[in-house]
């Protein structure tokens, strides 16, 4: 087996050595009649045999850069430059642990130096950490923390959060002690959360923009949260709209979470992805995650360490503010050079392209006849309503090369009023002929 | 003045009808470098052994509990910006909480510093 | 006070001074100072190129943003000159050896990374038509055969993103099946040598932890255990092998007691690679247990992660594994993701996480899988165990083992007995181990063991490799012995840097950038 370097010769050596007979005898504390002898699985294969396997089951997927692609809802398809995927795979990134050892990690604790302030720019808070697994899970622990730091345990939901990102919440809440109130669907982006805060909430979770690509005003949110002592959590999926729109910081957020895979991070089926966390500096000590912190060493040299771990799990056992060990390291490096490539000038700019190409497709879609745009304002994805239903006229787009979007019945099944409802993303990646693609298609189906 | 130890190394020293609270210089020295405490809020009462405080090195964190029962009539904010006070003087400058003793007979139960440092000596 | 977890020294200890200034640059040869990014970058810089759109008519509402980000850019060689010098400052398992005991650093193969990028692989997403990621679905349904053969278990949650949040899963569907049971449970039980994280987990969802005390050889006595069962149980949380490297010898016992209670099993997978193809989990007992496949299954650690966590669960357990699952239909996998999709029988607790987990560390595992296969499978948890004993045998008679020498499973844990009177301490020896070239050990866990030392060498050591680690740990106890106590407390002193003041950092927390003052930025200039 090519991993394994050993020679049987070796191996007799080192048993000899250990001073035993067999490797058997290295595992007598395992009870005799439990141990196994053999699994019901293929044998060793080689490297051609492998990707041969794997790339038979890799071509049976339709890859997003094949086809006119608008899929979002929570994930999106972007360019990341070759120069992120080839640094990322540097053997001393990608093969080392957690920077538990700062003098012989300064590389990766320097980049989360640099991914924290990056994070806490674009955010518009004082403090963000190095990382959660992924937008959803950001957020569940984002409520966590506002319930520390209210003392309360109910956390009201913007019905344009993610359902995905809500359905987290409500399985873990209940579990936890803690009540959630999650508003009904808001695919026009119309409600009004401002009636569901009282003086029993926790906190209020609002995306913006919405599930249905709605930018949310947060700022009259903030005030009616903060005059009852509760906090705005307000969640992102599509990072890069912050390129373009005013940070959640700035408009009175308490805690901003999202999800960062659009920056440097491939689609991957879902994952691995990366969750951002940010919040204000007098909350720090309630934050989940790990924070890597600036000191010197003893030559008074600056460098990097972990810091503030007694928030953690590894010392603060059952009394952590969050179970996290494990976190989004290399997710997090991607996006960093991603980030550094694009600078304030790329991410804007790629931003103004994403909201373009959302903004040219929207209007094509809307003209066509039957189908209605249901957003005033979005970023790079809204809503239409279609004449029939969304999920099947996506699997006939599907079958002419357009893989059109997300149909909200998708993420929210069962509700009939939902059902002609479809989520549409334009990113950079999408060319004119795309569209036209996309526009043509539709209007066969619809005919 | 009369000074009372635990076996949790807190100490509790009487100042007419209220009393210090900090932990022991054996305690900080465990401890190593102090980076934080939090302390309760002024007003809240405590029942002996009851979780009141809680103490920070780099790599531990530790529950003060009350060495008695009382209500907290100050805290030691200056160990806010300079926990290092802890190190430097856990049972002095390093006190964490004032307290006014609800039930003065538990101080009977305590150490004092003779059996504190036998106790000490043991570990 | 508790002193629930013992201080260590964290300051850094004073730098011998050099009678040769340093360089000009502040640079050692090939050890570049790298500024930060905020301290090199341009706001009007980028190295991406991207044409700006055509005019058109903005749909942001009043939302457009007002102030400039702060977001400086470097363009793409300085881009790749930056992070690859950051990068040459990192210790990793393709430099040398990796020895974190409990984290299993074992080479990572390059074809996985291969097999991850392939464009069904890496550029799908997760909620495209199902029509169009069928192989996607067909390699999570053939990743969970795998798993489920290799413990024995009955079904296998995937979505968990890594060891903590597959805890989590687990946890929750243990308190979900009490619950089905119209019963309420409010205690669990994790035994002192546990990880962090498991009482931390349970201590999320509202469980009370009990600690279960250890016998002197770290492991869990039945009789403890039974000492402390009640009709409020809900479950005990056992790493096996252990935390101190070795297997639970009483497991099926305690599994049995543990069931006799009404409560369940959870299982810690953290040290699975002691056992893959040894030995069955599902056959001990075990309701649930996380799998990392960033440990046992090479998916590489990255700094800190991503991570993958599924969870394997028993046939108590099955019904309540999270939405989405994948249901094995007559016609093919089918992925099941919403609660309108289910069938009488599955009863999910809720969802762990957005989409369906961590696609591209399945395909990294299920690679790893594929290549080892049965055999090899096997042969990797045999050479785990065989290199953490060879390094047992050759340090024995000079560093102490905590409960004397023993067979150990995949890691050899030792305490800081020998290095008594020297005046040498467990951090010092591990920092002159980085001066040698090596990462060090875990280090004061687990928590039960004075000033622990944990050695897991993993199966991807040659024996050549381990032979010159016992001859360097050797030669190390003796200086230490000798009183060398220079080397060890100015140590590390070739690395990046010296030690860091954690302290200082803890103090006054600076987690980012800041703008220089401006009389600061001038004296600087001058």
């Amino acid at each position: 087996m090519r991993y394994l370097p050993h020679s049987d010769t070796d191996r007799q050596a080192m048993l000899a050595q250990i001073g035993v007979g067999s490797i058997d005898d290295l595992f007598a504390d395992i009870p005799r009649d439990l141990r196994v002898h053999g699994l019901d699985l293929p044998k060793a294969a080689g490297e051609m045999s492998v990707e041969r396997t794997l790339g038979r089951l890799s071509a049976q997927n339709v890859a997003a850069s094949s086809v006119p692609f608008f899929v979002g809802a929570g994930a999106y398809k972007h360019h990341v430059p070759a120069t992120v995927d080839h640094l990322i795979q540097r053997s001393e990134f990608l093969t080392s642990y957690t920077p538990y050892q700062p003098e012989i990690t300064q590389g990766t604790l320097q980049v989360l130096f640099e991914f924290q302030t990056q994070i806490a720019h674009l955010t518009g808070m004082e403090v963000a950490n190095a990382s959660m697994y992924d937008g959803s899970t950001a957020t569940v622990e984002a409520v966590l923390m506002a319930h520390r730091l209210t003392k309360r345990n109910k956390a009201v939901l913007s019905g344009g959060l993610h359902p995905h990102y809500r359905a987290v919440v409500e399985s873990l809440s209940p579990m936890a002690g803690d009540t959630v109130t999650s508003l009904p669907a808001d695919p026009r982006g119309t409600e009004d959360i401002l009636a569901a805060i009282d003086a029993t909430t926790s906190c209020v979770v609002v995306q913006s923009p919405s599930v249905y690509g709605h930018l949310i005003d947060l700022a009259p949110i903030a005030a009616k949260a903060h005059e009852v002592g509760a906090l705005l959590i307000a969640v992102f999926t599509e990072v890069v709209s912050l390129g373009l729109i005013e940070p959640p910081g700035a408009q009175g957020a308490d805690i901003v979470v999202g999800e960062g895979q659009s920056i440097g991070n491939a689609l991957s089926f879902g994952g691995p992805y990366v969750g951002l966390f940010a919040t204000r500096q007098k909350f720090v000590r309630q934050m989940p995650g790990r924070l890597c912190g600036e000191t010197v060493d003893a030559e008074g040299r600056r460098g990097f360490v972990l810091t503030l771990s007694t928030r953690e799990q590894h010392i603060r056992r059952d009394k952590a503010t969050s179970n996290i060990c494990t976190n989004s390291g290399l997710c997090a490096l991607a996006f960093t050079i991603h980030m550094t490539l694009l600078g304030e000038t790329g991410l804007a700019r790629l931003a103004r392209i994403n909201h373009a190409n959302a903004v040219k497709l929207a209007e094509s879609l809307s003209a066509l006849k039957g189908v209605s745009l249901l957003n005033d304002s979005f970023f790079n994805e809204f809503t239409i309503r279609l004449p029939g239903d969304a999920a099947d006229l996506v699997e006939k787009l599907a079958a002419k090369g357009v893989l059109a979007g997300v149909p909200v019945s998708r993420l929210e099944p069962g509700k009939s009023e939902l059902a002609d409802l479809l989520l549409v993303a334009s990113t950079e990646v999408n060319t004119d002929e795309d569209r036209a693609a996309f526009v043509a298609a539709l209007a066969e189906v619809l005919a | 003045m009369t000074v009372y130890f635990t076996k949790d190394h807190e100490w509790v020293r009487l100042e007419g009808d209220s009393a210090l609270v900090g932990i022991t210089d054996y305690a900080q020295s465990q401890l190593g470098d102090v980076v934080y405490v939090e302390l309760p809020e002024v007003g809240k009462t405590f029942a002996k052994g009851d979780e009141a405080a809680v103490v920070e090195s780099v790599k531990a964190a530790s529950d003060v509990y009350a060495p008695v029962s009382g209500l907290v009539i100050a805290v030691n904010a200056k160990l806010a910006d300079a926990p290092g006070t802890i190190n430097e003087a856990a049972e002095g400058d390093g006190w964490f909480m004032k307290l006014t003793l609800t039930e003065p007979g538990e101080l009977e139960n305590l150490l004092d510093e003779t059996a504190y440092k036998a106790f000490v000596e043991t570990l | 006070m508790s002193m629930n977890s013992q201080g260590r020294p964290t300051v850094a200890a004073t730098a011998a001074t050099s009678a040769i200034p340093d360089t000009f640059t502040g640079n050692r040869a090939l050890q570049i100072e790298e500024a930060l990014l905020f301290e090199v970058g341009r706001h009007d810089v980028t190295g991406v190129d991207l044409d700006e759109p055509a005019d058109f008519a903005p749909r942001l509402g009043k939302l457009a943003r007002k102030l400039p980000i702060d977001l400086p850019g470097l363009s793409e060689p300085e881009t790749m000159r930056h992070y690859v010098r950051l990068s040459q400052k990192n210790y990793s398992i393709d430099s040398g050896l990796y020895p974190l005991g409990s984290c299993t650093m074992k080479h990572n193969p390059r074809l996985n990374e291969r097999m991850a990028r392939l464009p069904g692989i890496g550029d799908v997403h997760p909620l495209q038509p199902l029509s169009t990621v069928k192989g996607a679905v067909e390699l999570m349904t053939e990743l969970s055969r795998w798993l489920i053969e290799m413990t024995g278990m009955t079904s296998v949650a995937l979505s968990p993103k890594a060891g903590a949040h597959g805890e989590l899963c687990g946890m929750m569907a243990i308190k979900a099946a009490i619950a089905a049971k119209g019963e309420t449970r409010n205690i669990v039980l994790v035994p002192e040598s546990a990880h962090g994280t498991n009482p931390a987990t349970a201590a999320l969802i509202g469980f009370k932890v009990v600690t279960v005390p250890a016998r002197p050889d770290g492991t869990v006595d039945v009789a403890a255990v039974k000492a402390l069962l009640s009709p409020d149980v809900a479950a005990i949380m056992l790493t096996n092998p252990n935390t101190c490297g070795l297997f639970e010898r009483d497991v099926v016992e305690i599994a049995a007691a543990i069931h006799a209670a009404g409560a369940y099993f959870y299982c810690d997978g953290a040290n699975f690679n002691a056992i893959v193809g040894k030995a069955k989990v599902g056959e001990l007992g075990v309701d649930a247990m996380h799998i990392n496949l960033h440990k046992t299954f090479s998916t590489p650690h990255g700094g800190g992660g991503p991570g993958a966590g599924p969870v394997v669960l028993s046939a108590r357990l099955a019904a309540f594994a999270p939405l989405p699952f994948i249901r094995i239909e007559a016609d093919g996998p089918v992925l099941v993701e919403t609660e309108e999709a289910l069938r009488p029988g599955e009863t999910p607790f809720g969802r762990m996480t957005a989409f369906h987990g961590q696609m591209g560390m399945f395909v990294r595992a299920l690679s790893y899988m594929l290549s080892h296969g049965s055999d090899g499978l096997q042969q990797a948890s045999e050479d785990a165990v065989l290199n953490a004993n060879y390094v047992r045998a050759g340090l024995r008679d000079l560093m102490s083992q905590p409960s004397g020498d023993r067979t150990c499973m995949h890691e050899v844990l030792f305490d800081d007995t020998f290095l008594e009177g020297t005046g040498v301490t467990t951090l010092d020896f591990a920092k002159a181990m980085i001066d040698e070239g090596y990462h060090p050990m875990t280090m004061y866990f687990p928590l039960v063991v004075h000033g622990a030392m944990l050695i897991e060498p993993t199966e991807s050591e040659s024996k050549a490799s381990l032979d010159l680690f016992i001859a360097t740990l050797r030669d190390l106890v003796m200086k230490a012995k000798a009183g060398e106590l220079e080397r060890f407390q100015q140590a590390p002193r070739f690395a990046p840097r010296r030690r860091l003041d954690e302290t200082r950092a803890a103090r006054s927390p600076k987690l980012k950038w800041e703008k220089p003052e401006p009389w600061v930025e001038a004296a600087a200039a001058e």
